[in-house]
């Protein structure tokens, strides 16, 4: 899968309360772990055409925990 | 001390919201949104002084702040009540401030995060058919006693390893405390007390013969030490997942399906386009949102502007937080494919509801298995919907007739 020019996300491991709301909306993008506290698969990097769903799962995060960056 | 004594009188009619509010106040029971919307428009921060001094936030910034202020307000206290006896039956970790919550909370995460929830997910599926069996040949129901009052506590009690037989009393219990107990301590001392009884029991039983349940799994937990629960904690625990787990999604499920009684358009979209179901649970969190939470002013402070002085109460109030239009836009309109929806249904910050998931998955097969049995249903006319009183808000009386109007 070619990846993106533009974005990469992470999760804050200290703002995330484990909502999993960005699991629900992009499971593509992130994992959860035994406690449930979320977790950007892999590097972060956000693979064309999922960007949409990143930005939604960014702006469905109960606790501002996501940040997106363009590269 | 004489029953009188510990049971506080009816509290007067408001007639200043702004100054005097009060979330038992019939009107505020019928209809919240509109008090809340006058609340806001005064202050960020309210104050009354019923239940010996009580603040509340009425902007979704000063419900946050709260919420993530854990050195100025202290969870040891969870409901807004006339006294404040004695804190003698904590439930960890709802009722935990740091450093104390953190290990409390991550022994309850596992058991609730959305992979777990998928293996109940078939058990609750058959719960809510077995309901609608009972009473889809007559045509309507009474959609709170019937239905949605029943899902949340067999699944819960399936959870933890006890009988869903024994519901009734689950339910009975949960009703003293939540809302008799705001004015009766007795009662609800008592309904604690059993309680605990009927815990202590179950957790003798395992001792004697281990299980595979939730019950087991807290028993078998160990703290950083290496050291078992006691069994206090252990029992703390359970009541809490007894009380949180049961009228808040019951209320949930109810609020869910009296909003698609009255708005045929959004049944028949979530029936032509049941991939938006998960974006619509969302929207119905945020628009009915069943559960606030207190918190105590351990320390002055400044929220919004506003002084916070101790002594007092808060009501944290997260459905009013998801009323607010500076966060969400037509913030009274229910949109069911609302894009952007960081609602607080299930709290901010270290109290996050551990069993936001399991509500979730309930109120999705609640409704989906309503509509594919019942797609059709409207508000009886010739009955009353009734809301529960107190810190957690849903229709307990739910009169539904199903099919087309004729």
């Amino acid at each position: 899968m070619s990846k993106s020019p533009g974005l990469k996300l992470r999760v804050d491991p200290d703002k995330c309360q484990g909502h999993a709301r960005c699991k629900s909306l992009a499971p593509e993008l992130f994992e959860l772990d035994e406690y449930g506290n979320a977790h950007e698969i892999g590097d972060g990097s956000v693979p064309a055409g999922l960007e949409d769903k990143a930005w939604l799962a960014q702006t469905n995060c109960p606790e501002f925990a996501i940040e997106i960056t363009e590269e | 001390m004489s029953d009188a004594a510990r049971t506080t009188p009816e509290h007067p009619p408001v007639t200043d919201w702004v100054q005097d509010f009060d979330h038992t106040d019939p009107r505020w029971t019928e209809n919240p949104f509109p008090i809340w919307d006058e609340l806001r428009a005064a202050s960020p921060v309210v104050h009354t002084e019923r239940f010996l001094g009580c603040y509340m936030p009425t902007t979704y910034e000063a419900v946050k702040q709260i919420a993530y202020d854990t050195e100025h307000f202290s969870s040891r206290r969870v409901i807004v009540r006339d006294i404040r006896p004695e804190i003698t039956n904590p439930a960890p970790p709802i009722t935990s401030d740091p450093p104390a919550h953190k290990p409390a909370k991550q022994l309850l995460l596992p058991p609730f995060t959305p992979e777990a929830m998928k293996k109940l997910e078939p058990r609750v599926r058959a719960i809510c058919n077995e309901l609608i069996d009972e009473f889809i040949a007559d045509g309507k129901c009474d959609a709170a006693a019937r239905y949605t009052k029943h899902i949340p506590v067999r699944a819960i009690a399936h959870m933890l390893g006890i009988p869903e037989k024994d519901s009734d009393r689950f339910i009975k219990w949960i009703h003293e405390i939540l809302e008799l107990g705001i004015r009766d301590d007795d009662t609800l001392m008592r309904a604690v007390q059993e309680m605990t009884a009927y815990f202590a029991g179950h957790l003798e039983q395992r001792k004697k013969r281990p299980t595979d349940d939730l019950i087991s799994t807290l028993m078998n937990a160990r703290d950083k030490n290496g050291q078992p629960l006691a069994d206090a904690h252990v029992l703390g625990s359970l009541r809490l997942l007894l009380i949180a787990g049961i009228d808040t999604t019951w209320s949930a499920i109810g609020s869910s399906l009296w909003h698609l009684a009255k708005t045929p358009a959004d049944r028949d979209r979530l029936i032509a386009e049941p991939e938006l179901m998960p974006i619509a649970i969302e929207e119905l969190l945020r628009a009915y949102s069943p559960v606030t939470m207190a918190r105590e002013v351990m320390k002055e402070t400044v929220i919004s502007g506003c002084p916070i002085k101790p002594g007092n109460m808060v009501l944290l109030s997260f459905p009013a937080a998801n009323r607010d239009p500076a966060m969400f836009p037509d913030a009274d309109k229910v949109m069911i494919d609302r894009k952007e929806n960081r609602h607080a249904a299930f709290g901010l910050g270290i109290h996050r509801c551990v069993g936001s998931n399991l509500a979730r998955m309930e109120m999705t097969v609640a409704i989906e298995e309503w509509l594919k049995r019942i797609p059709d249903f409207r508000l009886d006319p010739a009955g009353q919907v009734t809301w529960s009183e107190g810190t957690v808000r849903g229709p307990r009386q739910l009169p539904m007739l199903f099919g087309k109007p004729s």
